[in-house]
């Protein structure tokens, strides 16, 4: 395997691995911080046995979400050295920025929390993971910030032969960037709700602290249904920006190989790259050129209008944002579903079992989306700007081959540990009410 | 300002955030190589990680920290450092994820043979992170062997030269002594009797390897150049010399935090040492000194630096302000009866 080809890998089993642990991480620290909230508030012994039971869940889970991302930071040294040499003015700040504002407030106060039940007062120790959700936000922020540097880069000078910094504002405000933040972190919460609602279901369908998990299962609701909603709305507003932005990005999504005013959007293809066609498909006329410009005559480009060397693979982006999307909108309807009976889901075991069914499913929906983020930017590490594969580093095939090796074996092993133990833990339930 | 007074700005700056982690980071990896050593039973074990549980991670973020600002300040000097030394930095990640896991997994199956497992895992995470740390500065004090492209012409095994060897040596037996006195400060009982015995025999090899490789220095390495070029400099071996004398003056008078601290003198005085004896180089070649990389011609621009300055003048005071509440609140002595409703791990 060539060395490109071998880092490319490698940077996505790194990056595939990490993202799963990141969403769940977003999401349940907040609805852990809102538990303990209503804890503190209502002095409801039960919500403080939910903050500690969905608490260490999320502590589980969290151990890999960190030890998985120091690879990312060392990554773009190791194994794309020209990269960081090109661009590291812009894209090394901010990631020092996201490690100085988000790390350390995120790794001392879950250690603050997880380890002051006894030694700090309610308030106190409520403060600490509501700081730790903030900061695993803030942290999702400035990466985000960064890759929508990547995605559509501004406020730049090419000077002494690389990328200069030239407006930090521009960079910061970079609307890309934000519209990426407003619809990867509501998908992590959605995540997270689904989460919470799977485990509380598979607890209320076997009748197991019923009282408990209805409680959970409220506020989960609530909050599935809001965000699923908002991520749905964003999502078209996020869509409607790659059109302006990465025009060879849309037309992948889309699989349309032709300009075309008027275009129509495409439910069912089966795209073949070779022959720059798709052999077979179900059209809506005109719908592509509503829903990306809001006009149904608007131009929508082809893939043909840009030689093949700049295109993304195509099969791989059409059918990652086929997926999300297509999940996207069952986690409406379903969250919608649990919403309606939140006050008393025992009523629907039609509908517990599908929470339950639904639990890994936006595990795929957000690794799907970041498939269609980051796969169909290609060719490009910095959209337009440069290429992956100048970014690469010159090392040997054997180095990166290896190192490609004891990822997946090693990452594959720690992932079966970590799902088990979240499993075992979720099974076993919260805390026996103290006598 | 200058860019010049950016770019020593941030020198200074790269060099604190080394030796904040390792005074930091030192003494929970230290209490890892220890481990398997000094602890004799179930409870001396869980009593080690509660000593180091509330602050490992946050420690950790201090080395996550030293290399986001290496590639924010120095762009070129991370590029080249981090893949020329890939293999080294990989075998280093994989014992920082190991160790990591180890931590957060061991407590959570109650089973002998499950916890064995993760505290061997633990001690391996933390013994080659030391020697990896110790190999690659010493190295770097030394000079690499960079061409003029910043391409790596050694390999893996030359970076295992009897100096950079050496200097894994030191760092391993420097955070041995420093996780010594640090658990000793924490624990009570016959674990500390043995732990204040272990850390003055450590702390024999300990001065000798820390004189050896400073005399070693001196023939191997232009590190002691700057020195004669501005005396003042002296400060920080002489920090780190009364440091390591007072190491055991503390310990054998049971004055436990105070013995810590010393340590924690050393270690900042050594590294600082060393980052003075470093400038303006941050990674410099053995082939031929132009195509040494020094925060000259490395670094980023202007504006970058800057911002960069700004953000750190606000946001570093603040996380030292509450790193230093965390130690306050959770450096309570262990004993029995604070393990059997242990929170965490």
């Amino acid at each position: 395997m060539d060395v490109l080809w071998a880092s490319r890998l490698q940077f996505a089993v790194a990056a595939f691995f990490h993202f799963l642990f990141v969403p769940l991480t977003l999401g349940l620290s907040l609805l852990t911080a809102i538990y303990e909230t209503i804890y503190v508030k209502t002095g409801d012994e039960d919500y403080k046995r939910a903050a500690r039971f969905w608490g260490r869940l999320f502590l589980i889970n969290f151990a890999l979400g960190v030890v998985t991302g120091i690879t990312l930071e060392f990554q773009f040294g190791t194994n794309w050295r020209y990269y960081s040499e090109y661009v590291g003015d812009i894209f090394g700040s901010l990631l020092a920025i996201e490690a100085t504002l988000a790390f350390f407030l995120e790794s001392t106060f879950i250690a603050v929390w997880a380890f002051g039940w006894n030694r700090l007062s309610p308030k106190v120790h409520c403060l600490a993971i509501w700081l730790t959700a903030l900061a695993s936000n803030i942290s999702a922020l400035w990466i985000l910030i960064a890759n929508g540097w990547m995605q559509h880069p501004v406020g730049y000078v090419i000077r002494n032969g690389r990328a200069e910094l030239q407006d930090f504002a521009a960079v910061v405000f970079n609307k890309f960037a934000w519209l990426e933040f407003l619809h990867t972190v509501p998908a992590a919460y959605v995540l997270s709700g689904f989460f919470v609602l799977g485990v509380s279901a598979w607890h209320l369908l076997r009748k197991n602290e019923v009282e408990f998990f209805r409680k959970s299962f409220r506020v989960a609701a609530v909050w599935t249904a809001v965000f699923s909603l908002f991520l749905f709305v964003e999502g078209h507003l996020h869509g409607t920006e790659v059109a302006h932005t990465q025009p060879t990005k849309l037309a992948a999504m889309e699989a349309l190989w032709e300009t075309e005013k008027g275009a129509p959007w495409t439910l069912f293809a089966i795209p073949d790259e070779k022959n720059e066609r798709n052999l077979f498909e179900i059209k809506i006329p005109k719908l592509l050129s509503l829903l990306a410009f809001h006009s149904t005559e608007a131009e929508v480009k082809g893939l043909k209008a840009f030689p093949p060397e700049e295109r993304p693979p195509v099969n791989l982006t059409f059918w990652s944002f086929r997926i999300m999307v297509g999940l996207g909108l069952w986690f409406v309807l379903l969250s919608l579903w649990a919403f309606k009976n939140r006050e008393n889901p025992l009523q629907s075991p039609r509908m517990l079992k599908a929470l339950i069914f639904t639990l890994p499913l936006p595990y795929i929906a957000i690794e799907a989306g970041w498939m269609v983020a980051e796969v169909g930017r290609q060719p490009w590490i910095v959209y337009g700007l440069m290429k992956t594969a100048e970014a690469v580093s010159p090392l040997s095939p054997v180095q990166v081959t290896v190192t490609l090796l004891a990822f997946v074996v090693f990452y594959a092993v720690l992932g079966v540990i970590d799902f088990w133990l979240l499993a075992h833990y979720a099974r076993k339930g919260p805390e026996p009410v103290k006598a | 300002m200058e860019h010049n007074v950016f770019q020593i700005i941030w020198f200074v700056l790269w060099g604190v955030l080394w030796a904040v982690y390792f005074v930091l980071d030192g003494f929970d990896l230290g209490a890892g190589i220890l481990l398997p050593c000094v602890a004799k039973n179930e409870t001396e074990r869980r009593a080690i990680y509660q000593a180091v549980g509330p602050f490992w991670d946050g420690n950790e973020v201090w080395l996550i920290t030293a290399g986001g600002a290496t590639f924010a300040a120095f762009p070129k000097t991370y590029a080249v450092m981090f893949s020329g030394l890939y293999t080294a930095l990989y075998l280093l990640l994989f014992a920082l994820i190991i160790r990591g896991v180890a931590i957060e997994f061991r407590g959570k199956v109650e089973s002998p043979g499950w916890r064995r497992f993760w505290d061997f895992l633990f001690w391996i995470g933390s013994l080659i992170p030391a020697l990896i740390l110790g190999v690659a500065f010493a190295n770097i004090f030394k000079g690499l062997p960079i061409d003029e492209k910043g391409l790596f012409r050694g390999s893996f095994l030359s970076l295992l030269n009897p100096y950079a060897l050496l200097g894994g040596v030191l760092f391993i037996l420097a955070f041995s002594v420093h996780g010594a006195t640090w658990l000793a400060y924490r624990i009570n009982g016959e674990l500390r009797e043995r732990l204040a015995r272990d850390a003055k025999i450590l702390w024999i090899f300990e001065a000798v390897v820390v004189v050896a490789f400073l005399l070693f220095s001196l023939k191997l390495t232009p590190l002691w150049n700057n020195y004669l070029k501005a005396p003042i400099l002296f400060v920080f071996p002489l920090l780190a010399v009364v440091g390591l004398l007072l190491i055991p003056y503390f310990l054998n008078r049971e004055r436990w935090l105070a013995a810590f601290l010393s340590s924690g003198a050393l270690i900042l005085g050594f590294t600082a040492w060393g980052v003075a004896g470093l400038f303006p180089n941050l990674f410099p070649s053995s082939l031929n000194p132009e195509w040494s990389l020094t925060i000259f011609n490395s670094s980023s621009s202007p504006l970058t630096l800057k911002i960069m300055t700004v953000v750190a003048v606000i946001f570093v005071p603040i996380v030292l302000a509450y790193t230093f509440w965390t130690y306050r609140t959770f450096s309570y002595r262990i004993t029995k009866e604070e393990l059997s409703y242990a929170e965490g791990y």
